[in-house]
Formats: structure tokens, C-alpha cells, sequence
């Protein structure tokens, strides 16, 4: 039988865990709040740039003189694998989905004889990918003194990338984060930056525009801006997606921490009834001998 | 008076300026350029300098470091990498791009140079603008 002591004490342990995943929950509400803001507030830049962007594109890109960031460098041996993650673990399977889809990617590279270059951003990713693709690894960029993602961390990580593409590093680049759906559900999502994708989206009324100065120098301005704005966006939306992902995680926490707080509080009942029944019975037998 | 349009400035951290006006007067990358209301569709880059947003409430002006306007009939839209309203306070933020930019000339050769020195004469001009 345990000792009631023991399961006293046990009892308040789990009680301050309890008190700990709360405020943890709590916190991370609060931050998402934020991080939700901050990617509305981005929206309507991103959904212009690419507006124009695309529309650009569409214009001058047919031809195979058009700038690399958007044709490619006419070969797709390398590939530049840009793994977005957090910098803090507790938020449930958001690293590890990440984690998970690069690494199937990277495998499918490798299997189909290219070659694999990986850039982490955020620690979680990069341990997780340690252990078997540690070979690929060709940088990292540590956000973890970050308090707010700002435009100019993803312009930090865009020339980071971008040199490297001009350096003929890497032939294509793909980024990885978490798409934000809903505080229980993050989307792992793969996305080529490099050469530049556009969802096809048809313009109908497309508007003829005059551009100032020349088309291309227009798009050879605009593209490497384009990268950086990709990746900003993936960073906003993978600021949600972990506040969302660690809430939910939480939660469940906080949940399981009253369900075990209730279950020991039967136990420790049941043994304290068991150990008053014990000395009476030991009370009245000693009577009865006299 | 029907001679306003809708003027959009944005950055990809927020959203700075959403109004009715007259004229915009854009310091575009080939020289500055004004548009107003049924202005022919236009697509420019901008450079370091001073935007002017005219409505009928009066004059706003913005600090902008670069991106592009997209003009068309009934509205201007400027997606600025970097926007400051034009006032006293957002000088430190943009010494700190000067800075910036400073470094930047003596960390390239060739071609890139050149653009990076515009750009260092661009933000000078723009500081000595805002006095």
C-alpha cells in the first residue's frame, strides 16, 4: 500500500506542475494574440508584392533570358533546404512535423541522386536533424534573441540565401514552416522560393501598366525583395502556428495534470479510510482480549 | 470635387496609411513623379526619400527607403521595405539605415558599389530633406 505521506507529497507535485502548464498556456494565448496580429498586419504586402509580382513574371518570363531567381540556373542538381522551426520545445508536435517533412524531402533528394544543403533557422530544427543529416548542414541563423520577428530578419535570412544563389551554391530552395490553420491545427507546408513559383492565379482584367524604369529591371529589383518577403511571411506564420501549437499543448497538459490530481486524491483517500479501519479493528480487538 | 483617389502605404510590418487624396508625389527610382486621380496605370521602384501623400485634410509626409508604387486609374498603392512618418522621431531609425548602408559600400566591389552609394547618397539627401 503506498505511504500516505508519499502520496501526499506526489499529489502537490503534480498540483504545481499543474500551476505551471497554466501560466504556460496562458502566456502563449497571449503571445499568439500578437503573432496573429502581426500576420494580418503583413498580409495586404505580401498579397500586392505577389500580385505584381506575379503579374510581372508572367509578362517576361516566358523568355530564356529572364533573371535566374525566376527561370532557375537551368539545372536542379543542389538543393537548398530552408527548415524553419522554433527556438523553444513544450509546444507539441510543431518541431517535429517540421523536422519530419524535411527530412522525407531531404531523403527523396538524396535517393534521386542530388545534393542536399540545409539551412536551419531556429534551434529545435537543427537538433532534430542532427542526427542523421548533419552532414548537409551549411548553416544556421539563431533567432532565439529575437522578441519580435521584424522585416529585417527575413531580409537578414533572404541575402543570407540569396548569396549563396549567386555564389551557384544551390540551384533550388525550398522553405519550411508550419502554415498556421487554427490553434489545433498547423499545416507542415514545403514551399520553392528559388526559382520563384507564383499559384497560378488568373487575371482576367489584367491592367496594362507602364513600368518605370524597363520591365526587367523592375523584376530584377522586385525578385530578390520577393524572396525576402516569402520567407518573412513564413516566419509570421510559423510565429503563430507555435504559439498555437504550445497553447494547445499546454492545455492538454494542464488537463491531464487534474485528471492524475484527481485520480491520487482517490488513492490517498482510499488509504488514509484503509488505515483508520486498520486501527480500529486493532482498537476493538485489543478490547475484546481483555 | 471627384478628383480624389484611394492611397495605400504599406510595409510588410503594417499597414501605415490608408486615405482619400489628391496627389501623391513618389520619389521614384528614374525621378520623382506626382499622380493623381486617372493617372495611367503605372508600375515604378522607389528611392530613398520623401513621399508625399496630398488630400483634402492636408499633406502627409513619409519617409520611404525603397520598394515600388503601383499606380493605377482610381488608386496609388506604395509597398515601402521601410516607411517612417516624416517627423523628428523616425531620424534615429533611419541614421541607424544610413549606418547601414555606410558599411555596405565598403563591404562590396564593382557594379554593386555603385548602388550602394546611390543609396548612401539617397539617405543623405533624404535626412538633409526632412530638416
Amino acid at each position: 500500500m503506498p505511504n500516505l505521506k508519499d502520496l501526499k507529497n506526489r499529489i502537490e507535485s503534480v498540483k504545481s506542475t499543474r500551476k505551471i502548464t497554466k501560466a504556460m498556456q496562458m502566456v502563449a494565448a497571449a503571445k499568439l494574440r500578437r503573432a496573429q496580429d502581426a500576420a494580418e498586419a503583413s498580409r495586404p504586402y505580401t498579397e500586392r508584392f505577389n500580385a505584381v509580382l506575379a503579374g510581372l513574371a508572367a509578362s517576361v518570363g516566358d523568355s530564356d533570358a529572364g533573371p535566374k531567381l525566376l527561370v532557375g540556373s537551368g539545372s536542379d542538381q543542389v538543393h537548398l533546404l530552408v527548415v524553419m522551426t522554433a527556438e523553444r520545445g513544450l509546444c507539441g508536435g510543431f518541431n517535429s512535423s517540421i523536422a519530419k517533412l524535411a527530412r522525407a524531402k531531404a531523403e527523396e533528394l538524396v535517393a534521386a541522386g542530388k545534393t542536399v544543403k540545409i539551412l536551419t533557422v531556429g534551434k529545435k530544427g537543427r537538433e532534430q536533424l542532427k542526427r542523421d543529416l548533419a552532414d548537409h548542414f551549411v548553416g544556421h541563423v539563431d533567432l532565439s534573441e529575437v522578441k519580435r520577428i521584424g522585416y529585417d530578419n527575413a531580409a537578414d535570412i533572404a541575402t543570407d540565401v540569396l548569396g549563396r544563389f549567386d555564389a551557384g551554391e544551390f540551384d533550388v530552395a525550398t522553405i519550411f514552416f508550419n502554415r498556421f490553420q487554427s490553434v489545433i491545427s498547423q499545416i507542415p507546408t514545403a514551399q520553392q522560393i528559388i526559382p520563384a513559383s507564383f499559384e497560378a492565379e488568373e487575371d482576367a482584367d489584367a491592367t496594362l501598366y507602364d513600368y518605370e524604369p524597363s520591365e526587367e529591371a523592375i523584376l530584377a529589383d522586385l525578385l530578390p525583395r520577393g524572396v525576402a518577403t516569402q520567407i518573412f511571411a513564413a516566419l509570421l506564420e510559423n510565429g503563430a502556428s507555435e504559439q498555437g501549437a504550445r497553447m494547445s499543448a499546454m492545455d492538454n497538459a494542464t488537463r491531464n495534470a487534474g485528471d492524475m490530481i484527481d485520480r491520487l486524491t482517490i488513492e490517498f483517500n482510499r488509504s488514509r479510510q484503509a488505515v483508520i479501519t486498520n486501527e480500529l479493528i486493532e482498537i476493538i480487538s485489543g478490547a475484546e482480549a481483555l | 470635387m471627384a478628383n480624389t483617389m484611394q492611397f495605400d502605404l504599406v510595409s510588410p510590418e503594417r499597414s501605415l496609411a490608408s486615405l482619400e487624396v489628391t496627389e501623391v508625389q513618389i520619389p521614384g527610382a528614374d525621378g520623382d513623379m506626382t499622380a493623381m486621380a486617372d493617372h495611367a496605370p503605372t508600375i515604378t521602384t522607389l528611392r530613398p526619400g520623401i513621399l508625399k501623400a496630398v488630400g483634402p485634410s492636408g499633406t502627409e509626409a513619409y519617409a520611404v527607403t525603397g520598394g515600388f508604387a503601383e499606380i493605377s486609374a482610381t488608386g496609388t498603392t506604395v509597398l515601402a521595405e521601410r516607411a517612417y512618418p516624416a517627423a523628428s522621431e523616425s531620424r534615429e531609425a533611419l541614421e541607424a539605415h544610413l549606418e547601414e548602408a555606410r558599411a555596405k559600400v565598403s563591404g562590396v566591389e564593382g557594379e554593386h558599389k555603385d548602388v550602394a552609394e546611390k543609396m548612401v547618397a539617397d539617405l543623405v539627401k533624404l535626412l538633409e530633406d526632412m530638416v
